[in-house]
């Protein structure tokens, strides 16, 4: 066998360092009998060892210990929780390598596997001379983190020289299984070498920075990432320019290259999903991102989730509308229909937390099938529901509000996780980022006392979900953006209704590729959101709300509307998205809406853009239109929404990019009270 | 003794009741874990009489929900790859072939000669660690040739 990679280990005492020696792994498999040899192997091998039998259970050890583990290896069929739900899980939160395994060695479930970003897959009966490399997938994270950031100064340093030397280390590599070549960044070879030869700090090779403290990605730094990364350009963003730009003290390249990969495969996958969607709104879908944003409390960060959302090419967008869209399968029948639904539904994947109140999902369900899908999204309501739940929605909100920073986090998504984290955070990262956010934010709470109330209701359960996504997707949204779903505190208040939307979608969607996509989702809804707002807001929203309401509104402002929409296609997919997903968006969006005011007579549908502008801008229409189709029903609420939004709107002239996220744990209004 | 010992391992192997993976893990047996092959092999019989119970049960019912079967089905061969039972993870295979087909006759037969198996083998190695208790530690893993 071939111990090379173990060689530092036991094996080969040439390297000082124990590595990886008293590696931290973590074994979950419901199989006694196999969680007893691996652990025997494992502990052979020298790691230190933890058992679970049960996925929850290996879930909660992990957050509870952010910490605590270095690498996750999982079982594929396990009763409680699919292994592949787990896996997305870790990714996103904890960022932790996981390694699958299974007596399953079909090759779908491998590239099941493969896709949903596990580093390796194992056949059973597993060998310990697998588990002998498994510190290299340890190793191979962090190099790609380094590598990432070392990748956007440009410093290709003797790329050529350390080939050599990099050699023998893929070697160890070679060992492993071949599922882990995949380290998207081919450059990982440079990695080792650049670490070689100059100074990148802590040599990679070097054990030590395996073990530099993990980052919490909070909702406020993800939102700041996906605004950095939504200025450069999603495929050229560099995580040098990105720390740069995001300026956040204490962050290493390496935080935001791995964050850049994770937050890159969240994006592909909503991709794959909005293809699935078909294009129905392919700008939408993306917009829905947009709604996202709005929706997030985040104000500040809603708007530059937005404008960077608006950036954000309409097919990262897409991607995220996909991402939400497959999320949510319950979307997909609604998206045609109602792009917001779409969005929601990626909300609502993403925020199965955060459910909205229940009180929207009447008032969405009143026409829009899809809204009870997108629960978390706002988008779909309709105003007049909107109205009966703009009542509850203040309910929501303010359960929200006391409960949980919503607000500054925004990031509703993590909310569960982010809330602490992000809360009073995030809103002050959200200041800054975006005074326009924070005035729309706090706009916000006071529209969203009233507005979101009514909005948040039929947005803050659709958005629910985007919004605390969205939230706390900005800045996390690689990891936490999942939360939303399993992010406890999302769900709080606001989401009751938004919650299920969110959990159905979620359940869906798979929610495993929700949360992925979900949390994706955020960032080009945030993003686009954010850059939009700034520019087009209210065309984002436009477009996000024409795609959304665009089946029922068409007839409103379509011309508007469609103006808006066609030019902030791309953007206001994103926004789109973001309304989607936060459905808050209306709330927030007003902002962006009423940016746009001459195109929109719907102001309303401005409004909805908001959060991500786009949001706002289908409530809008769906209150015009309410005929709208069941995903207008969100934009009823919206509607409602933009009275608030507009108000909003007028004070920030932020396009009430709610960071639909928040929705997750706020109701729409996470918005920085 | 020992050498009994031996014989009888080897036997097993050669008779295709373990495989490989037996070996693997009587590798990871040492001084500080005597006896971990044993505890492995008492904790596999253990799960997987709960699981052949599960199995009975739900092919009694006589409504053949062959999802869940396989299921199950593939629980059972998970673990019993992960100590080497060769001829038990034969039958586990076969049983979910008839499965994927929806074969209930097939399914009950095999199930029935896995049954067999099972015992078969729980058997033997009970007895096999039985005398390796006896005769001393000292046995530690050979690769059959």
């Amino acid at each position: 066998m071939i111990n090379s990679g173990h060689g530092r280990g036991p094996d080969s005492g040439s390297n000082s360092d124990p590595f990886p020696a008293g590696l931290r792994v973590l074994v979950v498999d419901d199989d006694p009998t196999c969680l007893m040899i691996l652990e025997r192997m494992l502990m052979t091998c020298l790691y230190r060892v933890t058992k679970c039998n049960r996925a929850e259970l290996a879930l909660s050890l992990l957050r509870k210990n952010k910490n605590g583990f270095d690498i996750v290896i999982s079982d594929v069929h396990m009763p409680d929780m699919d292994g592949f739900k787990l896996l997305e899980h870790v990714g996103l939160e904890m960022d932790l390598p996981v390694i699958m395994m299974s007596a399953d060695d079909s090759k779908s479930v491998v590239l099941k596997g493969v896709t949903h970003g596990a580093v390796d897959y194992l056949i059973k009966p597993v060998r310990i001379e697998a588990l002998k490399n498994i510190w290299q997938h340890v190793v191979r994270k962090k190099r790609n983190e380094w590598n990432v950031s070392e990748h956007s100064g440009g410093s290709i340093e003797d790329t050529g020289g350390d080939r050599d030397r990099q050699q023998p280390r893929e070697d160890a590599d070679n060992n492993s299984s071949s599922v882990n070549e995949g380290n998207w960044r081919s450059s990982s070879s440079r990695k080792r070498k650049e670490e070689e030869v100059d100074d990148q700090g802590d040599d990679k090779e070097d054990t030590s920075s395996l073990k530099k403290p993990r980052v919490v990605w909070s909702v406020e730094l993800h939102q700041q990432f996906v605004a950095a990364v939504n200025q450069l350009g999603v495929d050229k963003a560099v995580p040098k320019k990105i720390l740069e730009m995001m300026n956040v003290p204490g962050l290493t390249r390496e935080n935001v290259a791995s964050h850049l990969q994770k937050y890159r495969i969240y994006l592909r996958r909503l991709g794959g999903v909005s293809q699935h969607q078909g294009n129905m709104n392919h700008s939408f879908m993306t917009g829905q991102d947009p709604s996202f944003g709005p929706l997030s409390s985040l104000n500040g960060f809603d708007l530059q989730a937005l404008a960077v959302v608006g950036q954000l090419p309409a097919q990262s967008l897409a991607q995220l509308q996909a991402a939400g869209l497959g999320r949510s399968s319950l979307i997909k029948p609604g998206m045609s229909s109602s792009p917001l639904v779409d969005q929601r539904s990626i909300f609502n994947f993403e925020n199965p937390k955060v459910r909205f109140g229940d009180g929207h999902g009447q008032t969405i369900n009143n026409g829009n099938k899809q809204m009870s899908l997108l629960h978390g999204v706002p988008t779909g309501m309709e105003p007049k529901q909107f109205a009966g739940s703009h009542m509850r929605v203040q309910q929501q909100i303010t359960g929200v509000r006391p409960g949980q920073n919503v607000q500054s986090s925004g990031m509703v998504l993590s909310v569960a996780d982010h809330l602490p984290r992000g809360g009073p955070s995030m809103l002050s990262s959200l200041g800054q980022q975006q005074p326009m956010f924070s005035t729309s934010v706090s706009r916000r709470s006071d529209l969203t006392g009233a507005v979101r109330n009514s909005i948040p209701e039929t947005n803050n359960r659709v958005v629910p979900a985007t919004h605390s996504v969205f939230n706390n997707f900005p800045a996390d949204l690689p990891q936490n953006n999942f939360p939303l779903a399993s992010a406890p505190g999302i769900s709080i208040p606001v989401s009751a209704s938004y919650q299920e939307e969110v959990n159905s979608s979620d359940a869906k969607g798979g929610s495993s590729a929700a949360t992925a996509g979900f949390g994706n989702p955020c960032y080009d809804m945030f993003n686009n959101f954010s850059q939009q707002q700034q520019q087009h807001h209210n065309n984002k929203l436009n477009d996000w709300d024409l795609r959304n309401i665009g089946l029922a509104f068409s007839h409103q402002d379509t011309a508007s509307a469609s103006a808006a929409f066609s030019t902030s296609e791309a953007y206001s997919s994103s926004s789109s998205l973001r309304k989607r997903r936060e459905t808050d968006a209306t709330v927030v969006t007003a902002h962006g809406q009423n940016q746009q005011p001459p195109s929109r007579s719907l102001n309303h549908l401005n409004h909805v853009f908001m959060d991500g502008g786009s949001v706002r801008v289908k409530s809008e229409r769906v209150a015009e239109t309410v005929t709208c189709p069941p995903a207008t029903t969100l934009f009823n609420e919206q509607y409602h929404q933009e009275d608030l939004m507009s108000a909003l709107l007028k004070q920030e002239g932020i396009p009430s990019v709610d960071n639909e996220f928040d929705f997750d744990g706020y109701s729409i209004d996470n918005i920085p009270v | 003794m020992q050498r009994q010992v031996a014989l009888i391992k080897q036997s097993l192997f050669d008779q295709g009741y373990l495989d490989e993976q037996f070996m693997e893990l009587e590798e990871l047996q040492d001084d500080a874990n005597p006896n971990f092959v044993e505890e492995v092999s008492a904790l596999y019989f253990k799960d997987s009489a709960r699981l052949i119970n599960n199995i009975d049960q739900a092919l009694e019912r006589g409504s053949f929900d062959f999802n869940r079967l396989d299921n199950y089905m593939h629980q059972f061969k998970g673990s019993s790859t992960s100590i080497g039972a060769s001829k038990v993870k034969t039958e586990c295979t076969k049983f979910r072939e008839y499965c994927r087909a929806g074969n209930a006759e097939g399914c009950l037969r095999t199930f029935h000669q896995l049954k067999k198996e099972h015992s078969t083998l729980r058997k033997k190695l009970e007895h096999y660690f039985q005398l390796a208790r006896q005769a001393g530690p000292k046995e530690t893993a050979r690769r059959p040739k």
